[in-house]
């Protein structure tokens, strides 16, 4: 599955989306921790949306948000969701495929 | 002098807690009035309980009935399965969803899809939750099962952290909340739910017993309120939910001096009162082929010509049978169905068990209001004797309590008095018509007496009856010293009895015939000795009247002598 996965293709667009519900300190490290790995591991082929439910609660059931915060990732393909305030980057980064070309050659 | 600031009657403490009625017939009751508003109750049962449907119930009516729009959030089904599902229950959830009186929300985790990094909270589900209860102003959640969160959850820390707040919020928001969970083995829930939901747990259960399934229903706990804590049976049918609770034991009910017509003439002659008493149990009882339908569709008939409804709960025909059946003894009970002052409820009696049996009794009952029913047959109910005892107690409460005449009929085993059913209702039955077959002569003949009849005094006599082409007939009773005697027998006896009879009628003439000959010849002999007395008086008077004459011509005779003697001076 990894094998033929479009993620770690050095050209892939990410799109991706955090959903928060109010500045709740668990929302802001979230918010905090993506922006990192992102820099880190997507410089400039990556894109965040923040949602915040408490502005805009009937977004929640499309995305089937349950817990917060969830981080939806829409693109590539396939659509996967990760919980919790993103503090265990490693998991982040496998669970979201962001693996840095270089590392994922070695 | 009465007392006029006495406190008005209360119906118990549990008239401080306000409750949210389910609109489900039969829970309302149990529970005093329904859920306790504005607190989640705990749903608890295992898989195929109904526990959805009865969520949806609760909801529907809500919407339906009592004006209160509702949440039901699924954790298992999507919005379409769940329309499709509850549409065999005539609800159609779309058009309140289009409404906006329902909201249904799907919350679906999938334990591979998620990853999870560092902490979190359920605030996701609180908003959607939230956002659902304000977009149709819903005052009735429903949450089914939300124990799906366990499964897709890996956190059970942080799941059981957030359930507690989650039920402490739904109090907040004030909507009165079912929250349903699969049964777990050893305790409640599967996942120990009961802990965070502790104002009001039922519990339903789905037990086979020889082989007959019975949905019951147990209300474990309702804090601040009383409420029955047997376990009831309900049922699940294309009318819904059904609670059947069966407590009123008491004797309290009213009773009625009214008789109404059995249908049978000459059976309302034997009753003292022209009938049986109106709410009273009837019980019919007899071999095969006695006629124990016939009599209770007889007495059906009485009822729907008089205008009234009648319900006929069949066991082993279906409804054409019987009318086709009983128009064959002159009884029409097309023309009753016709006008819907009848209706047929047939079943096949091992189709549920004896409670559920009851309970669809119990509904059918309850909508369709008749003023008497029939069960026919009792004895086709097949169990314990103390399950149909009790069965049939309830039943006869609940038509005695509505004021309902309840004929029950009941097939006799051969060559035995009663037979199970028979002894174990023996006791509930007002009045108890016996039907027997007479084996003598080379031929059958049908009997019946009225074994007893509480409250009137009935006649004691066995009398004969025949099924003819325009209904049942009673014969007049032959009890002679060579005891019942029945059909030919019977007409043999009277033969020789008419015989006997003219005998006697001729003697008697001819005694009467004697004596006035007798008469006439005193008669006679009177009068010729009237008339020798008669004779014999005229011989008198002449006699006198010659004396008389005598005497003065005697004198006279004196007189002139004595003037020829010149003695006259």
């Amino acid at each position: 599955m990894i094998e033929d996965n479009a993620a770690d293709d050095e050209t892939t667009e990410f799109n991706l989306r955090l959903y928060v519900a109010g500045q709740t300190p668990k929302s802001l490290a979230a918010i905090a921790n993506l922006k990192k790995i992102c820099e880190e591991n997507l410089a400039g082929r990556y894109k965040i949306e923040v949602i915040d439910l408490v502005v805009t609660p009937q977004l929640a059931a499309g995305d089937q948000i349950v817990a917060i915060p969830t981080l939806v990732r829409r693109l590539p393909p396939p659509l996967k969701r990760m919980i919790g305030d993103l503090s265990d980057s490693e998991k982040v980064i496998v669970g979201l495929d962001l693996r840095p070309v270089g590392k994922s050659m070695l | 002098m009465p007392n006029h600031k006495a406190p008005a009657v209360t119906s118990g403490a549990s008239v401080h807690l306000p409750k949210t009625p389910t609109g489900i017939g039969g829970l309302d009751d149990l529970t005093l009035g329904g859920l306790p508003t504005g607190r989640p109750t705990l749903l608890c049962g295992a898989a195929g309980c109904g526990k959805t449907l009865f969520g949806m119930t609760f909801l529907v009516n809500g919407c339906d009935r009592f004006d209160e729009p509702g949440v039901f959030m699924s954790f298992e089904e999507r919005e379409q399965d769940l329309a499709a599902n509850v549409q065999s229950l005539g609800f159609n959830i779309e058009e309140l969803v289009a409404k906006k009186r329902l909201a249904i929300d799907y919350v679906r985790i999938e334990r591979a899809e998620i990853e999870e990094s560092g902490e979190y909270d359920l605030e996701g589900l609180f908003v959607r939750l939230g956002h659902a209860i304000d977009s149709v102003g819903a005052k009735r959640v429903v949450l089914d099962t939300i124990e799906a969160l366990f499964s897709g959850l890996a956190d059970s820390t942080i799941l059981r952290a957030e359930l507690r707040r989650l039920f402490s919020w739904l109090k907040d928001k004030g909507v009165t909340a079912i929250i349903t969970a699969e049964r777990g083995s050893g305790q409640l829930t599967r996942f120990g739910i009961e802990e965070y939901v502790s104002d009001c747990v039922i519990l339903l259960d789905n037990r086979v017993q020889d082989q007959v399934v019975t949905r019951r229903l147990r209300v474990i706990k309702y804090r601040g309120s009383a409420h029955g804590t047997n376990e009831y049976p309900f049922l699940i049918d294309d009318e819904g939910i059904t609670v059947l609770p069966v407590t009123s034991a008491g004797l309290g009910h009213r009773v009625s001096d009214e008789a109404v017509p059995t249908g049978v003439a000459d059976l309302d002659a034997m009753l003292g009162k022209g009938g049986y008493f109106k709410d009273s149990s009837i019980l019919i009882s007899g071999l095969a082929g006695t006629g124990k339908s016939t009599f209770a569709a007889a007495f059906v008939d009485a009822a729907c010509s008089r205008g009234e409804r009648s319900l006929f709960f069949a066991f082993e025909e279906s409804p054409d049978q019987v009318v086709r059946n009983m128009r064959s003894v002159g009884i029409n009970l097309a023309r009753h169905l016709k006008s819907g002052l009848l209706r047929f409820e047939a079943a096949r009696p091992s189709l549920f068990g004896f409670e559920m049996h009851l309970a669809r009794m119990n509904r059918d009952i309850e909508q369709f209001k008749p003023a008497s029913i029939v069960v026919d047959p009792i004895s086709a109910f097949r169990g314990p004797s103390s399950e149909i005892h009790a069965t049939l107690i309830r039943l006869a409460d609940v038509c005695k309590t509505k004021g309902i005449t309840a004929v029950f009929t009941a097939l006799s085993a051969v060559a035995e008095q009663m037979n199970e059913s028979e002894r174990s209702v023996s006791s509930l039955m007002d009045t108890w018509i016996a039907l027997q077959d007479i084996d003598a002569d080379g031929e059958r003949n049908r009997i019946l007496y009225l074994l007893k009849s509480r409250g009137m005094s009935h006649s004691k006599q066995i009398r004969e009856y025949e099924l003819s082409d325009d209904g049942i007939h009673l014969t007049a009773p032959y009890l002679g010293p060579e005891g019942v005697l029945t059909g030919a027998a019977r007409m043999a006896q009277e033969a020789r009895e008419r015989e006997a009879e003219r005998e006697r009628m001729e003697l008697t003439e001819r005694r009467k015939r004697e004596m006035a000959r007798k008469r006439d010849a005193l008669e006679r002999q009177i009068a010729e000795m009237r008339a020798a007395l008669d004779a014999e008086k005229d011989e008198v008077t002449e006699l006198v009247e010659y004396q008389s004459l005598r005497s003065a011509s005697a004198t006279s005779d004196r007189a002139a002598m004595a003037k020829k003697r010149g003695g006259s001076r």
